[in-house]
């Protein structure tokens, strides 16, 4: 720890400014407010204000039954949707002690993981945006666009799916959903490279990520951080591996890790998840099993009384639904652990010290989505 | 006669050129930069697959027009707490500044230039920079947390980028050996060279250099979007707001005009001095009358009547255009004997005409060509790269580009005195300079590497302290 004083000695010995970014301001990613505590440009210090979208999703559960219930949590992170409604989906069907039965778990994979890369890409083009450039956006919606067509084909919705339902899936895969995973992972391939070319070498991009917003191993831990945050400063937890849910046991890939933690391994971290998403897609067209796609659930869905806990790897991080029941068909509390919400709280830690470019770099590096931190 | 009225015709009798001059440069500089945005949006919109604006206007063409319209008819705000006398003068300051210096510039070799001055680079030069009092003050007056922050970083860029840039300029006047705008390019044809060829270090040094100083990414800082909102004119809308980017889009086509004139030959041909490209000078015409085909071509394809007749005006001007510009060919063609005799009056007459006017037009379109060529590659640069972060902003202009920049000028400098002093061949002489200024900047750029490493080795990366300054 170094001199309390000279920490608040600014270096012309003014007065500290501070700058209010947000909440509509074109880089927080939705309303996020940062209060900046600024000498110059340097950053001393900074303050979330949360809450400019709080919808109380968790009290709506309180009065909705469970499958009502399920719409909602698509608008939590709604760049991911289908992953939210996985979470949740598992998370009752585990407090019903039920299944979805194998057909309907591969297929589920294959959605989330179509949706971890649209996530990513969305991620990309906003984050590549921050740091100034153009051009990799239009690219990156480009090919989100494909998958939301996928998903369009597949369930009539684009963005908040409610692709899923509980005890395994409401809808068949329409005729060439195969063909079309396959398709677009073959595209894929080529057009991850562009986005490479893009930044991957550049010098500017380096610049601008290397050594930006670096949060040690420990530091990751004790902030609770998870996902890409978490690989990315080499920590190799990845509950697709370590808990695994849905089929992923049943495919090969590989968890991407960093080494420095800063921001230019967690964007090296994502791209690689996005290349891992396409071969579990790729593995996982190979053979649907046939099959039911709805497990031996009632019209009416009455879990006995308890609790649980499950949680999934959402493309941000670890999504966890604590589900209480008392026997009822409305759940008795429902508690969501979002990731973004747990993220954004290392943005302070990384983001002193550093300059005001930085900080929008870091939110971008974050991958937060304030629908999921406010909720 | 009335004295008043007497000393105004006077005055008029002296300064009619340069009072056309300066309307014509009013009435046309604002809508060339309008242009250049559509330009900028189109080429934009290509690069990033998808179209652009197309609604107003066939493909757009009528967007520029719409946008000045909807900016002119804004509510017009000046913030409560703003300097409002500053606030008002900032914006007009910048565009003024921008205007001003466009007097300068020799659009061609006859004409179009407002007046030849001895002192010409220098002063579009220093009359340009006078834009940044504009941005300057407009931050301030703004009393706004984002204005000012982007007025201070452009302020420091401006000071640092123009540095460099105008040590990049001296390096071609070197070889100029004049500031007049005319005599440079007079120059460049005497010596049978663009100077680009005989100083590429200089050029591309001004390259980078105004690229920052017209604020474009990826030096951006200033109005850096996604960190400033919109730097020094996040409070401005309306007319004032139009006026700041005027003189934006206006100091684009000044940089342009400048590299043009001292290192891409001005308005010369490509080849100029080879008598048998002469067919270049066929080029323009040709051109501008192909553009007129492909707008009747495409005038039958337009779904709304009012773009077919658009289509159908652009092509119309195009070939209007294309009559001037055609005398040369039409005068080469006259020029063979098998023309009935008849027409040997209208061989004379069209000889006086081309003589008088044709190379103007000529050259006033090689220099638009190649100005638009130059802003082509910053529109490039600025889809295709992220933008640089202030320190290293600094960095780049004050360790690499003005060091590499001195010693450019010193190579350059040494190179002039072996070629008339101790005449060296001017090749060798040139090669030699451009090989020692890119050793130079090989080991400035290895000597930075290696700072930067130590520094990030000796000092690990700052812990950022954990006291909460929002507790409590």
């Amino acid at each position: 720890m170094q001199d309390d004083a000279a920490q608040k000695q600014t270096l012309l010995g003014a007065d500290e400014l501070v700058l209010n970014m947000g909440p509509q301001h074109p880089s927080t990613h939705g309303v996020l407010r940062v209060k900046l505590k600024l000498d110059g440009e340097r950053v001393r210090g900074t303050e979330c204000v949360i809450g400019y979208l709080h919808r109380g999703v968790e009290k709506i559960a309180e009065n909705r039954s469970y499958q009502q219930f399920a719409p909602y949590v698509d608008r939590m992170d709604y760049v991911a949707a289908v992953s939210n409604g996985l979470g949740y989906c598992e998370a009752v069907e585990k407090l019903l002690n039920v299944e979805a039965p194998p057909r309907a778990k591969v297929i589920r994979t294959i959605m989330t993981e179509l949706q971890r890369i649209a996530s990513h890409l969305v991620w990309l083009g906003t984050h590549a945006l921050d740091i100034g450039a153009l051009t990799p956006l239009f690219y990156c919606m480009r090919e989100r666009e494909e998958i939301l067509k996928i998903f369009e084909k597949y369930c009539g919705a684009r963005l908040t799916t409610h692709a899923f339902r509980i005890g395994g899936l409401q809808y068949e895969a329409y005729d060439t959903f195969e063909k079309d995973v396959e398709r677009f992972c073959k595209d894929f391939e080529r057009r991850i490279q562009e986005y490479v070319d893009l930044l991957t070498g550049n010098s500017i991009w380096i610049g601008r990520t290397r050594n930006v917003g670096v949060l040690s191993a420990a530091d990751c831990i004790a902030l609770g951080a998870s996902g890409p945050v978490l690989r990315g400063s080499g920590v190799k937890w990845d509950l697709r591996k370590a808990q695994p849910y849905a089929a992923y046991d049943q495919y090969k890939f590989e968890i991407p890790v960093g080494t420095n933690g800063d921001t230019y391994d967690r964007y090296m971290v994502r791209m690689e998840e996005m290349r891992q998403s396409r071969l579990i897609c790729l593995q996982a067209i190979e053979n649907i099993p046939a099959g039911p796609i709805l497990g031996k659930v009632g019209k009416v869905l009455k879990p006995p009384a308890g609790e649980i806990y499950h949680a999934i790897e959402a493309p941000k991080g670890i999504l966890g639904y604590y589900i209480v029941s008392d026997g009822t068909t409305q759940p008795y509390r429902v508690r969501i652990r979002p990731p973004s919400f747990v993220n954004l709280q290392a943005l302070d830690k990384m983001a002193r010290g550093h300059l005001v470019a930085d900080v929008v770099a870091i939110i971008g590096t974050l991958d937060i989505v304030l629908g999921e931190v406010d909720r | 006669m009335n004295p008043a009225l007497h000393d105004v015709l006077i005055f008029l009798r002296s300064w009619w050129v340069e009072l056309v001059c300066g309307v014509v440069i009013v009435a046309v500089v604002p809508l060339a930069a309008g242009y250049l945005t559509l330009m900028e949006r189109k080429l934009m919109a290509d690069m990033q697959a998808r179209l652009g604006p197309m609604r107003v206007g066939p493909h757009g063409l009528l967007q520029p027009i719409a946008d000045a319209v909807k900016l002119l008819i804004k509510e017009d705000i000046i913030p409560d707490n703003a300097d409002k006398m500053i606030f008002w003068l900032a914006p007009v300051t910048s565009m003024t500044a921008a205007l001003t210096a466009m007097g300068g510039i020799a659009f061609g070799p006859a004409f179009l230039v407002a007046r030849d001055l001895n002192v010409g680079l220098l002063f579009v030069v220093g009359v340009s920079s006078m834009g940044l009092i504009g941005i300057m003050l407009g931050g301030w007056a703004s009393n706004s947390h984002y204005s000012i922050m982007g007025a201070l970083r452009s302020t420091a860029q401006l000071v640092s980028y123009e540095t460099a840039a105008g040590l990049a300029l001296v390096s071609g006047l070197l070889m100029a050996g004049t500031l007049k705008i005319r005599a440079i390019v007079d120059m460049q044809s005497g010596d049978h060279v663009w100077f680009i060829f005989l100083a590429p270090v200089a050029f591309f040094i001004y390259l980078v250099a105004s690229i920052a100083e017209t604020n474009r990414a990826p030096f951006d800082l200033p109005e850096a979007e996604s960190e400033l909102v919109a730097g020094y004119m996040t409070e401005y809308s309306g007319f004032r707001w139009a006026c700041y980017f005027l003189g934006e889009y206006s100091n684009m086509i000044l940089v342009g005009a400048v590299a043009t004139t001292l290192f891409l030959g001005g308005w010369l041909r490509p080849f100029s001095n080879v008598s048998w490209m002469n067919w270049l000078d066929a080029v323009p015409a040709l051109f501008t009358a192909a553009v007129g085909v492909y707008c009747v071509y495409r005038a039958g394809k337009q779904p709304v009547r009012v773009q077919v007749w658009f289509m159908w005006a652009v092509a119309l001007a195009c070939f209007v255009v294309a009559l001037p510009l055609g005398l040369p060919i039409v005068t080469a063609l006259l020029k063979f004997k098998f023309l009935p005799p008849g027409l040997h009056g209208a061989y004379l007459f069209f000889m006086k005409i081309s003589a008088h006017i044709v190379p103007g037009l000529l050259g006033g379109f090689w220099f638009l060509l190649k100005i638009t060529a130059y802003i082509y590659l910053f529109m490039w640069v600025r889809f295709t790269l992220p933008r640089y972060r202030f320190d290293q902003l600094m960095h780049l202009g004050w360790y690499i580009l003005i060091p590499l920049a001195i010693v450019n000028v010193l190579a350059v400098g040494v190179a002039m005195i072996l070629k008339m002093e101790y005449g060296w061949n001017r090749w060798l002489a040139m090669i030699l300079s451009t090989v020692v200024t890119l050793a130079a900047a090989f080991f400035l750029l290895r000597w930075n590497d290696k700072r930067a490493a130590a520094a990030s080795s000796a000092a690990p990366p700052e812990q950022p302290s954990t006291e909460d300054s929002y507790a409590g």
